[in-house]
């Protein structure tokens, strides 16, 4: 048995597939970003741009968690509310900087992870998803029901990122996109180390996993916690941006809305995800000319969305590139 | 190295495992052979920790490995493959290998948000070990791909090289020659040698008795759930308990003929 590799001949990749898998193309997406105030800037279309990228921080944060590990979670809002909380109590009641808060935020949120990860991530699939879902409703009613967070009215009068004062639209966006940014970096690097593959290694078989050593229940809990730490950072940014939070921002429907985003980007893919996230908040807003019927629309296009491309707008490639895939010396 | 004494497994009334002791030694190659039903990859899984024994012990280079989890048992030194083939076939097959490597590559959550040189270097080391087991089990075919995409018979390469990746000091392999043809199974022979030759144990269930009978220093023979023999393969040929578990009471001897001329498949 000789051990010659065979480096069969295949097609070249088509312009597309080269272009998907540029090494720049996150520079490309964060100038876009960048420029996108110049085009449009009014008040609203600020609000809406600023919306949209606290929306992609949700997206991949949840990306951690169904699209690397394959935890099916319903209750995502739970850690957005979480961190959202934490960090506009700190703000109203102790009167911290807003940006001082994110320490306590990253620890709040992972404690949570902790604290409903504990018990759900022994179960599998179907049932991980019921019990997420219980989670995600048992957090929103806290917070309706305690006096701290200030019940249904929730908390108001949150100071800006940077203070009360600088509280120019353009700035906070720019300030959002920076952040949103860094955090997508992150994350796909996360998804690309050993962890990021011990993931992927529970999503496609757990026992296998396990019989390689992956101690399944930890490497499950790492997806969760860091899910919950994307997610509760992306809380600060929603509960700075709005200045006022109530429990009403954190329903069930919070969390499918961001799932929708992760499946019709592609689950996995950090730039399908993005795609998604920025298409699920702002097609609502597009398509309101349509005034009553946009939701209806919204749906409909949803639906063909995913019948016509099941697997994402931009799913994960499964091919791996000559560069991760050459030994050393070869590249 | 690995020694298993006394091991029972129940499911309600089923005895799948009664009772059962052998030992594989360093460097060693021990078949476990017997019927379907007899209790064979019941017994694996007790040992690979997939399955919790009702009764008995087991220790792995003498620690008491009983009842944990698999993926403690894996990090003392246990690596397996499945009867049914389990590779992450969505993944491609360098990713595959890689997983071998999850239990001793050092990674740290600072390197890896950073992409720091430690970083680099640790990737690197992953993909060389899984060129360098994809190469010794003579992987053909694309490596960068999916493993679905491969034909039956290099998943099932990829499945021992992924498993060699770990750096066992013990292989567990379950049927490794299940739905494999004739030249496949001739280089399989050669696999197995030469993994032991890197020092290696090997604990193996099969049904070819070719293969069996080639590579075995031990066969243990397990029928109901109980051992019946455990001896070299010329022991265990001659065996009368083994020639009526597989072949009945009062075996003639044209049958006895045919389990030495060991072709069962």
């Amino acid at each position: 048995m000789t051990a010659v590799p065979d480096r069969a001949k295949r097609p070249g990749p088509t312009i597309v597939t080269r272009l998907m898998e540029n090494r720049h193309l996150g520079w490309a997406a964060l100038a876009v970003g960048l420029v996108a105030p110049f085009v449009i800037a009014t008040p609203y279309a600020m609000n809406i741009m600023t919306s949209a990228v606290i929306f992609v921080m949700l997206a991949v944060g949840l990306n951690i968690v169904v699209g690397y590990c394959g935890l099916l979670d319903l209750g995502f809002a739970a850690f957005f509310a979480v961190g959202a909380y934490t960090s506009g109590l700190l703000a109203t009641r102790l009167s911290w900087p807003l940006l001082a808060t994110v320490p306590a935020v990253i620890i709040a949120t992972a404690l949570a992870g902790v604290i409903i990860g504990g018990p759900t991530l022994r179960l599998r699939s179907d049932y991980l998803a019921i019990v997420t879902l219980g989670f995600g409703e048992i957090v929103r009613i806290i917070a309706n029901n305690l006096e701290v967070t200030g019940g249904p009215s929730g908390i108001y009068g949150i100071p800006g990122l940077f203070g009360a004062e600088a509280a120019d639209p353009v700035v906070f966006y720019y300030a959002a996109l920076v952040i949103v940014a860094v955090a997508v970096l992150l994350a796909a690097r996360l998804g690309r180390s050993r962890l990021g593959r011990a993931w992927r290694f529970v999503r496609e078989d757990e026992d296998a996993a396990e019989a390689m050593g992956v101690h399944t229940y930890r490497i499950k809990m790492a997806a969760y916690i860091a899910g919950a730490i994307w997610g509760g950072l992306a809380g600060v940014l929603f509960a700075a941006q709005l200045s006022a939070i109530s429990p009403a921002s954190f329903t069930f429907l919070q969390s499918a809305l961001v799932l929708m985003a992760v499946v019709l980007g592609g689950m996995g893919s950090t730039p399908g995800v993005v795609i998604g996230a920025v298409v699920i908040s702002l097609l609502p807003e597009i398509l309101r000319d349509l005034a009553d019927y946009r939701f209806f629309v919204f749906g409909v296009l949803l639906i063909v969305m995913m019948i016509v491309r099941p697997q994402g707008l931009w799913p994960h490639r499964s091919r791996e590139t000559a560069r991760t895939a050459a030994r050393s010396g070869e590249s | 190295m690995l020694e298993v004494s006394d091991l029972r497994l129940a499911f309600g009334g089923v005895r799948a495992v009664d009772g059962l002791t052998f030992q594989v030694g360093a460097n060693e190659i021990v078949s476990v052979i017997g019927p379907n039903g007899a209790g064979k990859t019941s017994a694996f899984n007790c040992v690979t920790g997939f399955y919790r024994p009702t009764g008995g012990r087991i220790t792995l280079n003498g620690t008491d490995i009983t009842g944990r989890r698999p993926s403690l048992i894996a990090a003392r030194g246990l690596s397996r493959t499945f009867q049914n083939l389990r590779v992450f076939g969505d993944l491609s097959v360098l990713d595959n290998v890689r997983a071998g490597t999850h239990l001793w590559l050092r990674q740290r959550v600072f390197d890896v948000l950073l992409h720091t040189p430690r970083y680099r270097r640790s990737e690197q080391e992953a993909t060389d070990e899984a060129h360098k087991w994809l190469d010794f089990v003579g992987l053909r075919g694309d490596r960068a791909g999916l493993v679905r995409n491969l034909p039956y018979g290099e998943q099932r390469r990829v499945e021992i090289a992924r498993a060699l990746a770990r750096r066992p000091s013990l292989l567990l392999l379950d049927e490794p020659a299940a739905g494999l043809n004739h030249s496949e199974k001739a280089e399989l022979l050669g696999l197995i040698q030469r993994i032991r030759d890197l020092g290696i144990a090997i604990a193996l269930i099969e049904h070819d008795m070719g293969l069996v009978m080639e590579v075995s220093d031990r066969i243990v023979v397990l029928d109901y759930g109980k051992e019946i023999a455990d001896g070299t393969p010329a022991e265990v040929r001659d065996n009368p308990a083994v020639i009526e578990a597989y072949l009945g009471r009062e075996a003639g001897p044209e049958e006895t003929e045919e389990v030495r001329g060991a072709r069962t498949d």
